[in-house]
């Protein structure tokens, strides 16, 4: 399959000369792109590097400028998405297109050109989610879904109409290992019958197993095309990068930390009746080391987030549930939480880390006030772009300066702002969740040192991932949530991706009862 | 701090047969500013066109209502008294607006003010003395306060729409003021006419310009552009009221206080429009009257959004919209057009400006149906 004789046959799509000129910056300089059927073939680069531009032309929801897009070897123009669906092109977003308040066939309904029966597509959402290892459950409503299992509903979407291009813009951030396997099988299983992927990541490992062939993209323009499987993933990233990857450096934790984060007892039924019910967890969390937690999504990291965040904060009654420092801060919201010096990155970035329309100066005040930036009630304005230049510079945010809009950024310039701010207010403990999701490679390695430094500085940190590399990279100990509950805690170097992988799909040792073993999703 | 509101990072977009409307990426700050100028631009030209359909000469029509109205002090000083209550309303309501508090109810809120500040003006009106005046200010803003804060417990508590409740809250302070100026509180000497007392001197406004009408509730309007733009720009509820209003998980994250903002947001629009309504029957009319008000509280609206909700913007917007109220009068007496011309023309005012609007976040575009043919084409 992957070595084909590539002249003989007419590719499924070719871009030629194409370009796409912003503003502010050129995003596409020239691109050419070939991709056959039945290839898997993948576009690589940094944030920025113009790799979601070039497929938002492909799939119609942006014009290039200049250029030429040949479909099976006839010249289009591809104005809309619907236009892109009838040829048969799919996609899957990163940052997911989805009603939150219908359910998950209503939505699917929505992007289905013809007419259609809602009882037979939702027979039809079930049977294909399943062939193809992504359960899903017709009649949740979206808004209840997590990141990863709105994914789902994205990738079952496209694979409903069949394409014969299936863009994928990094779909494995969410996954277990397992269902990074199911969804490699599925892919290869759709590359097979014949449909070209085009697979958007930079998870060099993933692309040398996956990928048939590559093209690297940097600041626009393609730099290099390559053979996934005759290169290393060191030589993957200097050609995506332009230098050799930063690698982290770990250190063992310093033993002995005071306990500055416990759960202790907490439970909670879900507000969703499709929510995940939080079933007595325990963890404790001490100054000097990172405690990672894993597990796919929908298993009741949401809920515990919103806990421990304060942004939905517990009776008064259970308010020892949570400690600070010592402190009951179960009762309390947000902003006093933060008060007692915890700070949080959330899963979302738009909209809930950070306020789309305002500036990055303006973002910085919203959790960044406490670091003297309101006197009398009034704002410092001086004080708030200091800080917004200082997160900027440090954490090397790539954006048009402190009065950009946030929602001009890309995702992981964004993120690492959030990031950026989150730590320079110097808190006790550190909550994160996904901290590097949609992140390129040189950035996360950024935010990983981060983590650790501030791990060495004494504080207490605490990661919710779905990305089990990232947890074994930086965390000094590991747990697993399933369905609301919490599997034993192990040192990390006392286990292994296999074992915690295992314990994700429920099935881990506990002390009182033999756990319910039920598949996540809800299927 | 101009954000276009309903600007989201929407993926999606309209049709219509042939025209496309899409999101632009990245809206005209320059053109957010001129929109309201467009605005009264093609209002202007909308007025010329009417004129000259009803068979009028344009310019006189012009003359009569833009210029006449103002060309001299008295009618300069008619200017700042009807421009008062819409500016002190409008700072007001922007307030809240920016927050997404859709306070709607300050036509009944002024009604209320009037009549707390109007019933302590006939309580005391044997009394002299130089705290009266301020007194009945404060009790304005109280009751203006008390009854904006009938949809904000109701909202906060039981989730209600404050839209629908401030709004019908009008007609009940409305009925309320007619009920009391034709029964307990008539004058005893006024041969049955449904108004009250004159207010004794005491409770009446000072005029500040002499030769005119022009009375302290100007001052007290400009005083509160000022503080409502150090509210805006400067303070730190101001921006949490802000967040709130682009992104309510984002302001859950940060952990404002939700609840606070709609209090805020209602209560300071609603002593907004209490003194408003109190500055009316203190000032200008003298006493309490069935209606004391020709509908200040909803043209406020208008002038908020003229204004883009920006103090600033709402000192002039609110002058605009006064010379239109000066005008429709005009043109009733001058030019013996009907009275519903004001309407008319806060109408085509607001129509327009969302139009220009419209046209900031989105960008009309022709689709191409050779693009289409091409893309079929391409089927097998």
């Amino acid at each position: 399959m992957a070595q084909r004789d590539r002249t003989a046959v007419e590719p499924r799509l070719a871009l030629s000369g194409i370009t796409k000129i912003y503003p502010t910056v050129i995003a596409n300089d020239n691109v050419n792109l070939k991709v056959y059927p039945g290839e898997i073939h993948a576009v690589l680069g940094e944030n920025g590097a113009g790799k979601s531009t070039l497929m938002k032309i492909i799939y119609g929801v942006t014009k290039p400028d200049r250029g030429e897009i040949i479909w099976q070897g006839k010249p289009v123009e591809i104005a809309r998405p619907a236009e892109a669906r009838r040829l048969g092109i799919g996609m899957v977003f990163q940052h997911f297109s989805l009603f939150e308040t219908l359910t998950v066939a209503q939505n699917i309904a929505l992007g289905v050109d013809q007419e259609f029966d809602l009882e037979k597509l939702s027979a039809q959402i079930s049977e294909v989610s399943h062939n193809y290892g992504l359960p899903l459950d017709p009649k949740r409503m979206v808004h209840s879904l997590s990141v990863g299992e709105r994914q789902r509903v994205e990738i079952v979407r496209c694979l409903l109409q069949k394409p014969r291009l299936l863009i994928m813009d990094e779909p494995t951030s969410v996954l277990t290992p397992q269902a990074v396997r199911t969804l490699f099988d599925t892919l290869r299983r759709l590359a097979q019958e014949g449909c070209s992927i085009l697979y958007i990541s930079h998870k060099l490992e993933e692309i040398r197993e996956l990928c048939h062939s590559a093209t690297v993209m940097r600041g626009g323009r393609v730099t290099a095309e390559a053979d996934p499987q005759q290169e290393t993933a060191s030589s993957l990233a200097r050609m995506m990068i332009g230098r050799e990857l930063p690698v982290c450096e770990h250190g063992t934790a310093r033993q002995g930390g005071a306990a500055r984060l416990v759960i202790s007892g907490l439970s909670r039924p879900a507000d969703d009746p499709f929510g995940t019910d939080l079933r007595d967890i325990n963890l404790q969390v001490n100054g000097g080391e990172i405690v990672g937690i894993a597990g796919i999504s929908g298993n009741g990291q949401q809920e515990l987030l919103l806990t421990l965040s304060g942004e939905r904060p517990l009776n008064r009654r259970d308010a020892a549930a949570i400690k600070i420092d010592g402190h009951d801060v179960g009762h309390l919201g947000a902003s006093a939480r933060r008060d007692l010096g915890l700070t949080f990155v959330p899963e979302e970035r738009l909209g809930r880390g950070a306020v789309p329309p305002m500036s990055l100066s303006e973002n910085s005040l919203l959790t960044g006030h406490r670091s003297g930036m309101v006197r009398f009630g009034l704002i410092k304005a001086n004080k708030v772009k200091e800080f917004a230049e200082k997160c900027v510079k440090n954490f090397d945010v790539r954006c048009g300066g402190v009065h950009a809009a946030a929602k001009s950024l890309s995702g992981g310039n964004l993120q690492k702002f959030i990031v950026g701010r989150e730590i320079l207010q110097k808190p006790n403990v550190l909550i994160a969740a996904q901290p590097t999701w949609g992140v390129d490679v040189g950035a996360a390695a950024v935010i990983r040192q981060e983590l650790i430094d501030l791990r060495n500085q004494g504080l207490a940190v605490l990661v919710i991932s779905e990305e089990l590399e990232e947890l074994f990279e930086i965390c000094d100990r590991i747990v697993v949530i399933a369905n609301g509950r919490l599997s034993p805690i192990k040192a990390t170097a006392d286990t292994n991706m296999e074992e915690i992988g295992m314990w994700m799909s429920g099935l881990f040792p506990e002390e009182r009862e033999q756990p319910v073993v039920r598949e996540s999703g809800h299927a | 701090m101009d954000y276009s509101r309903r600007n989201g990072n929407s993926r999606w977009s309209v049709n219509l047969a042939m025209l496309k409307i899409e999101p632009r990426p990245q809206p005209s700050r320059l053109m957010g500013y001129l929109s309201p100028l467009i605005a009264v631009g093609l209002t202007l030209v909308t007025g010329i066109i009417f004129s000259i359909l009803v068979g009028l000469n344009p310019l006189s029509a012009f003359y009569a209502f833009f210029i006449a109205p103002i060309d001299d002090l008295y009618g300069l000083g008619e200017l700042g008294v009807k421009a008062a209550p819409l500016m002190l309303i409008a700072v007001g309501l922007a307030i809240g607006f920016r927050s997404n508090v859709w306070n709607i109810g300050a036509e009944g809120q002024l009604t209320f003010g009037a009549i707390c500040g109007g019933g302590l003006a006939l309580y005391f009106y044997q009394v002299e003395g130089a705290w009266v005046m301020p007194l009945i200010i404060l009790a304005g803003a109280i009751g203006g306060m008390l009854w904006a804060s009938i949809p904000a417990f109701l909202r906060t508590r039981f989730n209600t729409n404050e839209i629908l409740v401030s709004l019908m809250l009008n007609y009940v302070a409305i009925f309320l003021l007619s009920y009391l100026v034709h029964d307990p509180w008539r004058d005893p000497d006024g041969f049955n006419f449904p108004e009250s007392r004159l207010f004794s001197d005491s409770a009446l406004l000072p005029i500040v310009l002499q030769g005119t009408r022009l009375h302290l509730g100007l001052v007290i309007a400009v005083i509160a552009v000022v503080l409502g733009w150090v509210f805006v720009r400067k303070s730190f509820v101001g921006y949490q009221m802000q967040v709130a209003g682009l992104a309510d998980l984002a302001a859950l994250y940060a952990g404002f206080k939700r609840k606070s903002m709609v209090w805020i947001g209602l209560l300071v629009g609603g002593a907004a429009a209490g003194v408003a309504g109190v500055c009316e029957v203190a000032g200008p009319i003298g006493q309490l009257l069935p209606s004391v008000s020709p509908g200040y509280g909803y043209a406020a609206i208008i002038v908020a959004f003229v204004g883009r909700l920006h103090p600033v913007g709402i000192l002039f917007a609110s002058l605009l919209m006064s010379l239109l109220y000066l005008g429709g009068e005009a043109a009733q007496m001058d030019l013996g057009l009907p009275s519903a011309i004001t309407g008319v023309f806060q109408g085509v005012l607001l129509f327009y400006l969302l139009a220009a609007d419209l046209f900031i976040n989105f960008k009309l575009k022709l689709t191409t149906p050779v693009a289409k043919a091409a893309a079929r084409e391409a089927l097998p």
